[in-house]
């Protein structure tokens, strides 16, 4: 009877661990919520039910919420999301969500409006996707939309403020095999007072780079830049 | 003894009451007092908050005027920061007037200044500045040659005027123009009239949703094409709603927008949603990228935003290999009565914010002025489609000249521009604002929702009908919180529910007093007992 009972207590045990630890599958759904491909495969202006993991906020204001989240098989932009401010607080980097809200595109960019969510169990954070090799492919890289993403070896052509001076975003114009691109340092997600808005700001023509950061789209590609490493 | 008690006790109470009063909340500002002299022998350091259209022509403008400014007063330093968004301006502006760190001088809207006039003598009246022959609107004392107070257009001083005092003065000065893609309305079999009308613009519109058998628009051959976008869906309600003559709100802020006539234009929006011949802004994008990626035909717009429009556009935001060549033609916005068109006035206005040191306001009121100089006006119109609010820019050599030369570039003289600037100027006189007063910013807003939860909810497959647009009109009531009563300008803010910590001290000042009451009471009995 001794045996059973530490052999049941150890079962216990192990299975309450493995559950703490956020073990569970992150790209598992629960009942009634789309998977990455049926949200994709979804037309505009329908309602989502989605789940995914902060990876990002950008903003908020007003009970609004702008955040970056994903799962393991793709990305959401979470436009303008209804969230009080003690529930954004709550909003940390590998936080998993609940999404009802209605699918979207403005300028490209696709988003789910009018949103609210609720924040489930279990943590993941996604690991930066390389897509400098599809930087030419516009048809294959907008399937990475929103996703955490690098781009290696990049040329600075230009860096500029948005006023011509810090405080706003820094557009900034990146090249590989003399292909020119449009990133952004988007004020709002990492402003003035972070470390990427302050090295982008030394950048200078013909530095080499490496930028990791969010596939956002605006009359096509034009990544918000998250960190930058100076490799040349 | 226990009389010596008692009075010491009224005393301390009366002492303490107004200490303890003053604990709850600031002091308010003291009104600004006219100094009887500008003190140069101070150095004096002002903000200016500036909202520019991502326009680094007009932030360029900005920064020279500054240091054209600081040389003729070398002991006023101006520190610029700038905005792209009047709703960050506002938004900042109403953060910082509780720490008293307002800007001296702001770019604004008028909707903006009702709220910021809801706090004490946070903002200046400036008759009494305007006034002041020395140094007033032309005043004797000034280092530049500004204008009068006459030489400002009155249509566009009125707009800052509220309560019956001057806070603000104009800017500059835009209204709404319709950049119409005439190639594609010909194309689609139809002839552009000399002014549109709602019925047009919709004809065309629901028109150009035919579609190819593959699947293409008719008209452009590409997948994407919106008819019609209009960007602030506030202006599209309040120009319809004025062009009907119907009610939007009194001067003293009661709100009207709500009746029949609103409701049958949001049906009709509906239907031509439906038929996905309109969009917006906020749902779609800009006007100007799909206009010149030949994805729309109508694109209301400011006509500050006239540099980004058309195939030939000094600023584009758009990729080269999107561009569509196509002939755009600036027109009025479309009206129910052509015969008597009615537009917006609209455009920045500056503020001066009170500050302690009355000098401090004087020499923010000098740099305001400044900004009203013909050098100023002239150039900062150039940028875009605006027009300069004096007389004097308007009439002088300069800027005339300038107008003349239409078209000879796609830069400075771009033709778009200048049609759009030449629709302000031609139609001042049919131009109008609506009321400001505390809460009006709201309601705006509200105006502009109506519209975007109508687009919205037609393409989400919710049915427009009478039942849904009185949810409609309790949510938006609600959300803008309109059914509140409101105070207008001058009048006492609206100031709350006492905090709990107050609630606690005025009762316990009350028990108090009752208890010394009730002693003295019970003396005097004890004495009158004797």
């Amino acid at each position: 009877m001794k045996k059973f009972f530490a052999i049941l207590l150890t079962l216990t045990f192990v299975f309450a661990l493995t559950s703490c630890g956020g073990g569970a599958d992150p790209a598992a759904k629960s009942e009634g919520v789309m998977t990455y491909a049926e949200y994709d495969a979804a037309p505009l202006d329908s309602e989502v039910v989605i789940e995914a993991y902060v990876q990002a906020k950008q903003s908020w204001w007003e009970d609004k919420a702008t955040v970056y989240a994903q799962d393991p098989d793709g990305a959401y932009f979470l436009y303008d999301m209804a969230c009080s401010a003690e529930d954004y607080e709550k909003l940390t980097v590998g936080t998993k969500i609940k999404v009802t809200g209605y699918k979207g595109a403005w300028e490209g960019e696709v988003e789910i409006m009018d949103a609210t969510f609720e924040i489930g169990e279990g943590t993941w954070v996604a690991e930066p996707t390389d897509v400098t090799a599809l930087l030419a492919n516009e048809a294959e890289l907008i399937k990475h939309q929103n996703q955490l993403i690098t781009c290696k070896g990049m040329t600075v052509e230009a860096v500029e403020y948005k006023n011509g001076e810090p405080g706003d975003d820094i557009y900034v114009t990146l090249s590989l095999d003399g292909n020119s691109y449009s990133f952004c340092v988007e004020m709002y997600l990492t402003g003035p007072d972070t470390e990427v808005y302050t090295t982008v700001g030394t950048l200078a023509a013909g530095d080499v780079v490496d930028v990791e950061g969010f596939l956002y789209w605006y009359q096509g590609v034009n990544t918000h830049i998250t960190a930058v490493t100076k490799v040349g | 003894m226990k009389k010596r008690l008692s009075v010491w006790l009224v005393l301390v109470c009366l002492l303490l009451l107004p200490i303890l009063t003053a604990c709850h909340g600031s002091k308010a500002m003291d009104p600004f007092v006219m100094p009887e002299e500008f003190d140069t022998t101070r150095q004096y350091e002002i903000t200016f908050w500036a909202k520019n259209d991502t326009n680094m022509t007009q932030v360029n403008i900005y920064n020279k005027t500054i240091e054209d400014f600081q040389k003729l007063y070398p002991n006023i330093t101006v520190n610029l920061r700038l905005y792209t968004d009047y709703g960050k301006i506002y938004n900042d502006v109403i953060t910082n007037i509780s720490t008293r760190t307002t800007p001296n001088v702001c770019i604004t809207y008028p909707d903006h200044i009702a709220t910021y006039m809801t706090g004490t003598n946070v903002m200046v009246p400036l008759n009494g500045l305007m006034e002041d022959g020395t140094y007033g609107l032309g005043g004797s004392a000034l280092l530049f040659d500004g204008p009068t107070k006459e030489e400002i257009v009155p249509k566009f001083l009125e707009e800052c005027s509220f309560g019956g005092a001057y806070y603000a003065l104009p800017y500059m000065r835009s209204t709404e123009a319709c950049y119409v893609n005439k190639t594609y309305v010909e194309k689609l079999g139809f002839t552009l009239p000399d002014k549109l009308t709602w019925d047009f613009v919709w004809e065309v519109s629901d028109a150009a949703t035919a579609k190819n058998a593959d699947g293409t628009y008719a008209v452009n051959g590409q997948n994407v094409m919106i008819p019609f976008i209009y960007k602030s869906t506030d202006n599209m309600m309040i120009q319809m709603l004025r062009q009907k003559e119907a009610g939007y709100s009194t001067a003293s802020g009661e709100i009207l927008l709500f009746h029949d006539t609103t409701e049958e234009l949001l049906t009709t929006i509906a239907e031509h949603v439906e038929k996905g011949a309109f969009s917006t802004f906020k749902l779609s994008g800009y006007p100007a990228n799909f206009l010149n990626a030949g994805q729309c035909i109508f694109g209301i717009d400011s006509t500050a935003g006239a540099t980004w429009m058309g195939s030939d556009a000094p600023l584009v935001d758009i990729s080269e290999e999107n561009l569509v060549e196509f002939e755009t033609v600036v027109m009025e916005i479309p009206q129910f009565d052509p015969e008597n068109p009615v537009m917006i006035s609209q455009g920045p206005s500056v503020c001066v914010f009170n500050k302690e040191d009355p000098q401090e306001v004087l020499a923010s009121w000098l740099f305001t002025q400044y900004l009203l100089t013909n050098d100023v006006q002239i150039a900062y119109a150039q940028t875009e489609g605006y027009v300069p609010v004096t007389l004097k820019a308007q009439q002088s050599e300069a800027y005339t000249e300038y107008l003349s030369r239409a078209g000879e570039d796609n830069d400075l003289y771009y033709q778009i521009k200048m049609d759009a600037t030449n629709l302000l100027l031609s139609h001042i006189d049919d131009t109008f604002v609506t009321p400001v007063f505390n809460g009006s910013a709201s309601l705006r807003d509200a105006a502009g929702a109506l519209i975007e939860n109508v687009n919205k909810s037609v393409r989400r497959g919710q049915k427009v009908d009478a039942a849904y647009l009185e949810d409609l009109q309790a949510d938006v009531l609600s959300l803008y919180r309109l059914n509140q009563s409101r105070e207008v300008n001058g009048g006492l803010p609206e100031l709350g529910r006492l905090p709990t910590a107050s609630v606690v001290l005025l009762s316990s000042l009350a028990g108090v007093w009752c208890l010394i009451g009730l002693y003295l009471l019970r003396e005097k009995i004890k004495k009158s007992g004797k």
